[in-house]
């Protein structure tokens, strides 16, 4: 922190002392200014020169920011890696986006064409990814001159008529959100090929959903599976204030891994933004406003755009970090009355929306958070402020972690507000029961716990045999249903069709087992069936239709039981 | 970096002394985390760091405390440059200060590099994926929270619990299998006793390995502020050893939470806003700021494991030390004090535990094609048994069914002969074995999270059919 400025707007970017650490102003008081620096400031001494650049922090956005990794304030990390070794050093400073490499330009708009903000200028191949070169928002005119071929993101390639040049890249503020035309209703699921988010409790493309749980619930995991397999065409990874590890575990991985849907490496759809959590706080703060910006940038193209924030409490911590050494009157926790606030408007750059620029292009932004609570306590603020702006709520639960039942999510506290605005896609798209089926499950699921109560009083076999029918068909949904490796091969993807006919197998067993009751049957005759390993088996069937015919199966061998005498 | 003056100033201004800070006045050109020589007057000399600075004020931490410091006589020199350590191959075998001054009697260090100990934070693009299997010898460890090189373990222990017979014994055995490569311990003591910190020199001293560790000794009764740079400097030599010299260096930091009460105590002393139960809202940070001085880089040979030790105030798991613990490290060991008084030996309860890096460092080529699938058949077992015990308690053994009473038995079998094992050296074979043995206990149709052609080729029942007769081997 520094001082001693005067003429200097909020949120300037300046450079600090002979190291040139580059910092922001975050308060203005009479000639002074107080200014959070990105680095550590150790070596600071008092009087040391400060120079405004003028500008507000913004991302470089381009072609060429698929599959790299950037710091918290856009440093490509690579780089600094060649400039300064295996450890960052201080002041170094590289642009977000590669300046000597030539991309492929093709224009789309030709001489004469009147332009507004958001059209599309041309065309850029970046692996397999058509990067849409647009407008940038507040320009127009009309084209005087459009040029194809090969060029650096500097050079331009249109010339307007009122004499501005566009070159391929563009820079954008980070705290103002880009603008859109207008922001449309969810209505369209986000399929990530997990059983407990897509069937139970799904998010909707543009939609909001957090995760908070205690350390070792699988929150990392979780939001690593998300980025894996959520049919997106962009994902942005932030790793706020988290592991090194974790995002060489990224790194590694993703250049091998191979989407389901387009069978091209997931890296080059994956955006990834590490700031570990001993990196500079300040960094940490903007590195989740970094993320959101370019994840704006490809939803002006007409991309939906998964946004992964690992984890969105090492930035509310860095917040109150900031609001601690400003001296503010804290709130709850320590953490400045601000947090709500500033929250909410991060969860709110969410959403699917039509974009800028003619043609009418649907873009969308769906945003996971992980929340880390301290001592996994859900009243704490982050948990509960984020809590009010989001639709999905998935709660990991430290209990079902300790018995591995992974992912974590505690079915009875998780919600959704989305149900309603997907079914109709999920009754044209799987089936008409679909909604029917998950109400029923998340009754017998309900049903279990209060019978779990009984049972740890009285013993099971007080119950009746309708009863310890459905802690069968539960024991079933949680194991054979909710719990899903992300590290099987077979299994850590499941086809949203396999996952309504799992369901389906499940609840016919029920069905079944209470028709077979009715007749007479026993429970323990429907017990000694060996169906509970065939259904058990179910996720590393490898066909559909394998699934499928479980149903049958189920059926016919329940209902061929005959009363025994 | 920036050039430093040759000048340098004595300062006759300190006008205020409160716990372990000084604030001197007036000081020109002094910068933030910059070291300061203070000279009492019988001539003492102490050593602080500059931990604030404003227009009137430098306030400096100083590190042996500031009792007989006086206002008038003492005169504070800023020396212009960040807290550094010499640092050289020869400190193996050595003891020292919580700065690094040695304490063992010996003659100084010659240094091959003299570094800043606050270290810069790695790259996340030149960090290599720890990937190589360390095998502890304990099953609890192995079989079921893999450490791997270059992770963060800690142990989360209980006060009387047995970490540092644990720690030492991990130390002592781990080992990665099929290499011959040098190794060295950083073994960091903060505020610990003597007799804590006798009990590792000892064991260390019989097994041979005393000339392959380095100590940094900030016992009890030493200055607090010592503290807060000890585990710095360990981890400033270990990234010095494991990244110039490539060896796999493993740092033992005990006690965390005693550091943590030194951070507490200075940010009490600053008058800082607290956070929970006093601990600065940066602790988090702060402690990020050790643990993550863990790992591998591309490139080197060397690597970096941490295995801190904390003792959780009263066995709370959810206390801020262990729980910011636990979400920077990559995973935890936690004892508990059930398991103790059952008889456990290590005392592990496996259910809180977790390795985060496990599946990097299992399965073929690296441990064993099941290992995933047991371990995670072992937890789910082993958690369902420890539910019914509670359900025992309640309504009696006697109404469970026939099924419930062999995971009841189960659980115990898990915790007598897969946790307890004293001071064996078990394979990762023999450890699986043990579990299949425990396996056998169970039907075949339970074991749902094991791959169907793992059960044939490991189950001792499986084998006894296809004729061959399952391995036996010591332990088991």
């Amino acid at each position: 922190m520094a001082k001693g400025m005067k003429g200097s707007k909020m949120y300037d970017v300046v450079k600090v002392g002979t190291e040139a650490l580059r910092g922001e102003i975050i308060r203005l008081e009479g000639d002074e200014a107080v200014i959070q620096v990105y680095e550590d400031t150790t070596g600071l001494t008092l009087g040391e020169a400060v120079e405004n650049t003028e500008t507000p922090l913004s991302v470089e956005l381009g072609p060429g920011l698929l599959a790299s990794i950037y710091d918290g304030v856009q440093r490509p990390l690579p780089v600094l890696l060649k400039l300064s070794g295996d450890f960052i050093g201080r002041g170094i400073t590289a642009p977000g986006l590669d300046r000597e490499k030539k991309w492929e330009f093709v224009p789309v708009a030709k001489n004469g064409d009147m332009l507004g903000p958001g059209d599309v200028i041309g065309t850029v191949k970046e692996f397999q990814f058509e990067h849409r070169v647009l407008v940038p928002p507040k320009v127009s005119g009309k084209v005087t001159g459009i040029r194809a071929g090969s060029f650096t993101v500097e050079e331009i390639v249109c010339v307007l008529d009122n004499k501005i040049q566009l070159p391929m890249m563009q820079s954008w503020p980070v705290r103002i959100p880009r603008p859109h035309v207008k922001k449309l209703d969810p209505l369209l699921p986000l399929i990530t090929g997990q059983r407990v988010f897509d069937c139970m409790f799904p998010v909707t493309k543009g939609g909001t959903a957090m995760i908070p749980g205690g350390f070792g619930t699988g929150k990392t995991v979780s939001e690593q599976t998300l980025a894996k397999w959520s049919d997106t065409q962009i994902v942005v990874y932030i790793g706020c204030g988290e592991r090194g590890n974790e995002m060489t575990d990224v790194l590694e991985e993703f250049p091998e891994l191979v989407d389901p849907r387009t069978k091209l490496p997931l890296i080059e759809r994956t955006i990834l933004i590490a700031n570990t959590s001993n990196m500079p706080v300040a960094a940490r703060e903007a590195s989740i406003y970094t993320g959101i910006t370019i994840a704006e940038y490809f939803r002006d193209m007409g991309y939906d755009v998964a946004l992964l924030a690992d984890s969105t409490s090492r930035w509310g911590e860095a917040l109150r970090e900031v609001s601690g050494r400003l001296e503010e009157m804290p709130g709850e926790e320590g953490y400045p009355a601000y947090l709500a606030t500033r929250l909410s408007a991060f969860y709110e750059r969410a959403g699917r929306v039509i974009c800028l620029g003619a043609g009418e292009r649907n873009g969308s932004i769906t945003v996971v958070g992980a929340v880390s609570p301290p001592g996994g306590d859900f009243s704490e603020p982050i948990t509960q402020n984020t809590l009010r702006v989001v639709g999905t709520f998935w709660a990991l639960d430290t209990n079902l972690a300790y018995r591995r039942h992974f992912p974590s999510v505690n079915w009875i506290k998780s919600y959704s507000l989305y149900l309603d605005c997907i079914s109709e896609w999920y009754d044209k798209n799987i089936a008409r029961d679909w909604r029917e089926l998950r109400e029923k499950a998340m009754y017998l699921l309900q049903k279990e716990v209060e019978l779990q109560e009984i049972v740890q009083l009285v013993g099971p076999d007080a119950l009746p045999d309708s009863e310890k029918a459905i802690l069968d068909v539960t024991r079933m949904i949680r194991e054979d249903f909710l719990q899903q490796s992300a590290y099987s091969d077979t299994d850590s993807f499941c086809p949203i069709e396999k996952q309504y006919l799992m369901l389906k197998v499940i609840m016919t067993y029920y069905e079944q087992a209470n028709l077979a009751m009715n007749r007479g049957v026993s429970l323990r005759q429907v017990q000694v069936l060996p169906l509970k390993a065939t259904i058990g088996r179910m996720k590393d069937a490898g066909e559909t239709d394998e699934v499928r015919k479980m149903i049958d199966e189920v059926t016919a061998s329940i209902s061929g039981l005959e009363v025994e005498k | 970096m920036k050039d430093t003056s040759l000048l340098t100033k004595e300062y006759r201004t300190i006008d205020y002394v409160s716990g372990p800070l000084i604030f001197v006045n007036g000081v020109l050109g002094a910068s933030y985390g910059e070291i300061v020589k203070i000279t009492l007057k019988d001539g003492e000399v102490r050593t602080g760091q500059v931990l604030d600075i404003s227009e009137e004020h430098a306030v400096v931490q100083v590190f042996e405390g500031t009792r007989g410091i006086d206002l008038v006589g003492t005169t504070a020199r800023f020396i212009g440059e960040p807290a550094r350590i010499n640092v050289s191959k020869d400190m193996l075998g050595r003891i020292f200060t919580g700065v690094g001054t040695a304490r063992d009697g010996g003659p100084d260090i010659i240094p091959e590099a003299m570094l800043d100990i606050a270290g810069t934070p790695i790259n996340p693009s030149a960090r290599d994926k720890p990937a190589d299997f360390i095998q502890t010898g304990m099953s609890a460890i192995d079989g079921l929270n893999t450490l791997v090189r270059g992770q963060k373990l800690p142990i989360f222990s209980g006060s009387g619990l047995p970490a540092s017979k644990l720690a030492a014994q991990i130390a002592r055995q781990a080992k990665v299998r099929g290499e011959g490569e040098e190794f060295a311990v950083v073994f960091v003591a903060m505020g610990i006793t003597h007799k804590e910190a006798s009990f590792f020199m000892q064991d260390f001293e019989r097994t041979g390995a005393l000339d392959r560790v380095v100590f940094f000794m900030n016992l009890a009764d030493d200055p607090t502020v010592e503290r807060l740079a000890a585990p710095r400097c360990g981890l400033t030599v270990a990234e010095f050893l494991a990244f110039t010299h490539n060896l796999h260096v493993l740092v033992i930091l005990t006690d965390m939470i005693n550091y943590c009460e030194a951070l507490r105590e200075i940010s009490t002393a600053r008058e800082e806003v607290p956070g929970r139960r006093g601990y600065p809202g940066y602790m988090y940070t702060d402690l990020a700021s050790i643990y993550e001085r863990a790992g591998r880089l591309k490139g080197k040979t060397g690597s970096i494991t941490q295995i801190p030790i904390l003792t959780m105030p009263d066995d709370d798991i959810t206390h801020p030390v262990p729980d910011l613990t636990g979400y920077i490290t990559e995973g935890q060991i936690v004892l508990s004090r059930d398991i103790f008084r059952r008889g456990g030996d290590p005392p592990v309860d496996a259910l809180p535990c977790l390795s985060r890096l496990m599946n990097l460092g299992i399965g073929p080529g690296k441990t064993r094609e099941d290992h995933r699938g047991v371990a995670d058949q072992l937890y789910a077992s082993y958690a369902y048994g420890r539910d019914l015990r509670r359900l025992v308690a309640i309504v009696g053994e006697e109404a469970l069914t026939d099924l419930d009473r062999k995971y009841l038995k189960f659980a115990d079998g898990f915790e007598r002969q897969f946790i307890t094992q004293g001071d064996d050296d078990r394979s990762i074979e023999t450890t699986l074995a043990i579990a299949w043995d425990l396996f056998a206990t169970l039907p075949v149709d339970e074991l749902k999270r094991i791959k169907r052609e793992h059960i044939k080729k490991y189950h001792p029942a499986a084998q006894e059919a296809a004729g061959d007769a399952p391995e036996k081997t010591a332990g088991s």
